[in-house]
């Protein structure tokens, strides 16, 4: 039996497929379709301090391969999640990691404390590249000293492995991943969506409420790769890859690429059993080609 | 649990203009199915187009395990679905949402639907019939051509009347100055509707004046269709809540809302 086993910036899981934040809600949701005891990590919806009722609609539109969507980060803040969500969770063999969002530093700073003190939390995720969202978000995740800000207030609230969740809306990723790894991040997620939009040329006007959204799905892999790629070789902390992973190819692309874990997103919504496809592939694939450790793969196609 | 599969097309015909009748055998999601939930379509397996397609159940055969989605081509996904022949496979997940309720005590209703809205109203008609409700239906379109299933609602032999935009059938006009008419004259105890939003809000206007509430069926361009990805979400009165209304999932809170808690946008 081959090892599936990693490490992601000292959150332990059993193989290395998980979620993408936002597309998974907090987890009930798949039980019906999957078993999430099955799932190397779920990474739940993006959390604020307080309860946020997120954008108008339209929130999503479908482009070629991809779709563009404006949640704008509905929520029902930490304290909810705490009380409701994390007891659901932590009946599952599976590591929790929270995606946490913030308008200012303290904000970070707060939820990041309340999370650390609630029991059955495995990871933060800090979400500094949410394209949806007026205040916080990508204003953080686009500049290496406001990002490099929030990741080093995160770290003095808590011991929690802290995952840095890189935005693609820049013009050099990697010296953005090097802010936050200086500041102390333990791992990177990359990528979050692009900023896109869509008009409607019968209506004339563009067709998201909030005009213009992230975009996701396959149509976005390629700049994915190529961002992981770059990263995996300039620092040295584990990456949590995802941009338009649909089944275990491109799963095993990323990990090629560098990415010692991946995250299954938009695919969720094609394919409810996408994760489990994914992880069923990359079982077979390290059968077929003998290889013994997931390890040894990341970032075979440049080592 | 929900079904997620492949399910085997019976039949799939044009019936009417850029409107068709597509028939599924899936006995595991029929068993489950009741009227006004729907199902969510993935219309080839490529990645263009990448989204499922959500599309009411029309009808719900629990005998011979077959449900049926009547549809209008809006685009390429619709558009890829109604060239899909009988005997292939389509992968399907449902039923989903929660459909109508009865509620106790109800014994006069009126049915509302207009255009493509129409769909998600016959197996509730039936059900009602099979419980004997009295109920009057109300169907409306742009024209003739648009009245979606008019036939299969007059086969059921219950009381259907029409209004269409340019008079082509019934009465001239919207299908709400029909409601109006009903509440006036022969006032039901409840309504049931689906059809367009400028229709569902001047129809629940209406019905509250005469003070009969009812349940509104909603659509939204939808993602995930499990609840997961908030992008179907509609707003809904809460009076818990600050502004006094929330966001609600029409995939899993809905699709059917009671019309007097769906606020809609001026």
């Amino acid at each position: 039996m081959s090892n599936l086993e990693i490490n992601l910036g000292g959150l332990k899981m059993k193989n290395p497929v998980t979620t993408a934040s936002g597309t998974f809600g907090f987890g009930p949701e798949y039980a019906p379709y999957i078993d999430l005891n099955q799932l190397g990590a779920i990474v739940v919806k993006g959390t604020t301090l307080e309860p946020r009722k997120g954008n108008a609609t339209p929130r999503i539109a479908e482009t070629p391969s991809g779709i563009l969507n404006c949640i704008g980060l509905q929520n029902p803040g930490v304290d909810y999640f705490i009380e409701k969500s994390l007891p659901y969770l932590k009946e599952y063999d599976t590591p929790v990691i929270v995606n946490i969002s913030g308008n200012s530093v303290e904000d970070y700073a707060e939820i990041t404390r309340r999370l650390s003190q609630a029991d059955g939390v495995g990871a933060l995720e800090v979400n500094i590249s949410c394209p949806n969202v007026k205040q916080g978000g990508m204003v953080f995740g686009t500049s290496c000293t406001a990002a490099a800000d929030v990741i080093r207030v995160v770290r003095e609230y808590t011991t929690l492995p802290l995952i840095a969740k890189l935005s693609p809306n820049v013009t050099n990723i990697v010296e953005i991943a090097q802010a936050v790894v200086e500041a102390g991040a333990d791992a990177l997620a990359l990528i979050n969506t692009l900023l896109g939009m869509t008009i409607d040329i019968h209506k004339r006007k563009p067709v998201l409420g909030n005009i213009m959204g992230g975009l996701s799905g396959p149509a976005i892999r390629p700049v994915a790769v190529r961002m992981v790629w770059q990263v995996a070789q300039a620092v040295d902390k584990p990456i949590l890859g995802m941009g338009g992973i649909m089944n275990a190819d491109d799963a095993i692309e990323f990990i090629l690429a560098g990415a010692t874990a991946v995250a299954v997103g938009t695919a969720n919504f094609v394919n409810p059993r996408a994760t489990m496809d994914v992880l069923e592939g990359i079982k077979q694939y390290m059968e077929k080609y003998g290889v013994n450790d997931i390890n040894d793969l990341v970032g075979a196609a440049w080592k | 649990m929900s079904f997620s599969g492949l399910s085997k097309v019976i039949s799939n015909e044009k019936t009417g203009p850029q409107q068709f009748l597509i028939v599924l055998h899936s006995p595991e999601l029929t068993k489950q199915a009741k009227p006004g939930q729907f199902v969510h379509v993935r219309v080839n397996g490529l990645s263009d187009p990448l989204l499922r397609r959500p599309i009411s159940l029309h009808e719900i055969d629990y005998a011979s395990g077959n449900v049926s989605l009547l549809y209008q081509v809006v685009g390429k996904g619709t558009e890829l679905l109604s060239g899909v022949p009988a005997g292939a496979e389509v992968d399907v997940m449902g039923p989903l949402g929660n459909g109508f309720w009865i509620p106790e005590g109800v014994k006069r209703v009126l049915v509302v639907g207009g255009g493509i809205g129409n769909a998600p109203l016959l197996p509730l008609v039936k059900e009602l019939k099979d419980r004997g409700v009295e109920q009057t239906v109300l169907l409306g379109g742009r024209t003739v051509d648009y009245v979606a299933g008019l036939e299969g609602f007059k086969s059921v032999g219950v009381t259907v009347e029409t209004a269409t935009d340019d008079g082509s059938l019934g009465r001239k006009g919207f299908v709400t100055q029909l409601a109006e008419d009903i509440f006036t004259l022969d006032k039901p105890d409840y309504f049931f509707a689906c059809g367009p939003e400028p229709m569902l809000k001047q129809l629940i206007i209406t019905a509250d004046k005469y003070g009969i509430s009812g349940q509104v069926s909603l659509e939204e361009r939808m993602g995930c269709a499990v609840g997961a990805c908030l992008a179907c979400v509609c707003k809904i009165k809460v009076k818990t809540d600050e502004a006094g209304w929330d966001y609600k999932k029409v995939c899993v809170d809905g699709p059917v809302f009671e019309a007097s808690e769906v606020v809609f946008d001026v």
